[in-house]
């Protein structure tokens, strides 16, 4: 099962590092976000408190959305999905392979993002890396992990790219939600590390049912 | 990898609906190892749609699907004796066809993938071209690749739909020549196809669909183009 994943994930990157396809899409989309919303919330160089998290998150969503879209998009050209699922690897091996291809590549976009919304809204969102690091792998883990079940299950709809982020968005809000509130509670000037490890504890959580949920779904999803 | 071994496939009065729409109904037969069946009708009569059941990518609406003592619920022990060449090539056309061969083989659990890609490369008479990209590849190489893809396991059962597109002569009697090797080996190989005469002194078994009906069975048909105006056009 392991091997199944590592040559999912690596043949994901190789192709991506090939076309650089998802990831300019997502960091132009992404950075676009960032750019419009600094545009309007930031006057005279003054952001209102706590919008930065805010806008990160709002701008990991839509580019999350746009990369789960494209990889999926990816494997129906060539009808390739359908090839990974004709193989004899256990098809949780096949979504958790894409689900860690997706998440690695929203990892570089976040890797711009989260400097770029510091500086724009003056949010101290690099005053303690490691928490962050942590609440922005779970929440994008959490968001991926709903995310990557809905786009293969609607590879073959036609209107996949309406109905991905009707689906999408409304089932992982609990997960944007808790990842805006433990961005917020780093951010403060006066950082409460209980309140960033209750948010984290329910981003944890969130990404163990989802995953669950997905593992469970996946295969009956897929065979039809 | 566990690899559930099988001697014959049984279809038992497969069906599959999309909708109100019947795109297979009632299809019965059987095919045993060392046996080259073909899928014949025109487009729409539900060929790609039998195959995909049989490649257990799709659940038969009714009806049931044997393989040997199994059933699709044999999951990737089954999967691993399947070889399956779609009318979508089922390739990356970003990665090489090297490296298409190598991660399929690695996918289906070969101990050294690069050396079964090496091999499935010269099968092909594509080892000159084996670090460009798919998608520089000519229409009939893909296939060739594509082909080498669908049969680098060593598959017990080979399900081919249309597997003559875009090769050129040659390629086609080398084409002719593997399925031939493939029955010699003791596979099944089930393949839908429109070239009637490529199929004739191929096939051991036709099955002539239409409208997903399986119209008429011959066994060793000979005379293929009579047979399928008369029995297609009925």
């Amino acid at each position: 099962m392991l091997r199944a994943i590592w040559l999912i994930v690596r043949k994901d990157l190789t192709v991506e590092v090939r076309s650089r396809e998802i990831a300019y899409t997502t960091l132009f989309f992404a950075v676009a976000c960032v750019l419009v919303f600094a545009f309007s919330l930031v006057q005279e160089g003054r952001a209102a408190e706590g919008v930065g998290p805010g806008v990160l998150w709002m701008a990991i969503m839509f580019a999350g959305n746009l990369a789960l879209g494209r990889t999926f998009e990816r494997e129906r050209q060539a009808e390739t999905l359908r090839a990974l699922l004709l193989a004899p690897a256990p098809r949780p091996a096949v979504y958790l392979g894409k689900l860690t291809g997706i998440v690695v590549l929203l990892a570089v976009t976040e890797a711009v993002l989260v400097p770029l919304v510091a500086l724009l809204f003056q949010a101290r969102l690099l005053a303690h890396p490691f928490w962050l690091a942590a609440v922005v792998a779970t929440g994008t883990i959490g968001f991926a992990a709903v995310g990557t079940v809905f786009a293969a299950m609607l590879v073959r709809a036609r209107s996949r790219d309406v109905l991905l982020p009707v689906l999408l968005y409304p089932i992982t809000v609990p997960v944007i939600i808790a990842g805006v509130r433990a961005t917020l509670a780093l951010v403060q000037p006066d950082f409460n590390a209980s309140l960033v490890q209750f948010w984290l504890a329910l981003l944890v959580a969130f990404d163990v049912v989802f995953v669950t949920l997905a593992l469970w779904t996946f295969e009956p999803v897929m065979t039809d | 990898m566990n690899r559930l071994d099988f001697n014959e496939i049984a279809a038992d009065e497969v069906s599959r609906h999309f909708g109100r729409r019947r795109a297979v109904s009632r299809v019965t037969f059987k095919a045993g190892r060392g046996t080259i069946l073909g899928l014949l009708g025109p487009n729409g009569a539900g060929k790609s749609t039998l195959l995909a059941m049989l490649a257990t990518l799709l659940r038969p609406s009714s009806g049931t699907i044997r393989y040997g003592q199994s059933d699709a619920a044999a999951g990737p022990s089954l999967r691993a004796r399947i070889g399956v060449l779609g009318h979508d090539l089922f390739l990356y056309p970003e990665l090489t066809a090297r490296e298409n061969l190598a991660f399929f083989a690695g996918l289906y659990g070969i101990a050294d993938p690069a050396a079964q890609a090496r091999d499935a490369l010269d099968r092909a008479g594509l080892a000159a071209r084996a670090d460009d990209p798919v998608s520089s590849l000519s229409r009939g190489m893909r296939q060739r690749v594509a082909l080498e893809r669908a049969l680098i396991h060593d598959p017990r059962l080979a399900l081919l739909d249309e597997p003559f597109t875009g090769l050129d002569d040659a390629s086609t009697g080398a084409l002719v020549g593997r399925l031939h090797a493939l029955r010699a080996s003791g596979a099944i190989v089930i393949l839908a196809t429109h070239d009637l005469d490529l199929a004739e002194g191929l096939l051991d078994c036709a099955i002539f669909l239409r409208d997903g009906r399986a119209v008429e069975t011959v066994a060793r048909p000979d005379r293929l183009r009579t047979t399928y105006r008369a029995v297609i056009g009925r």
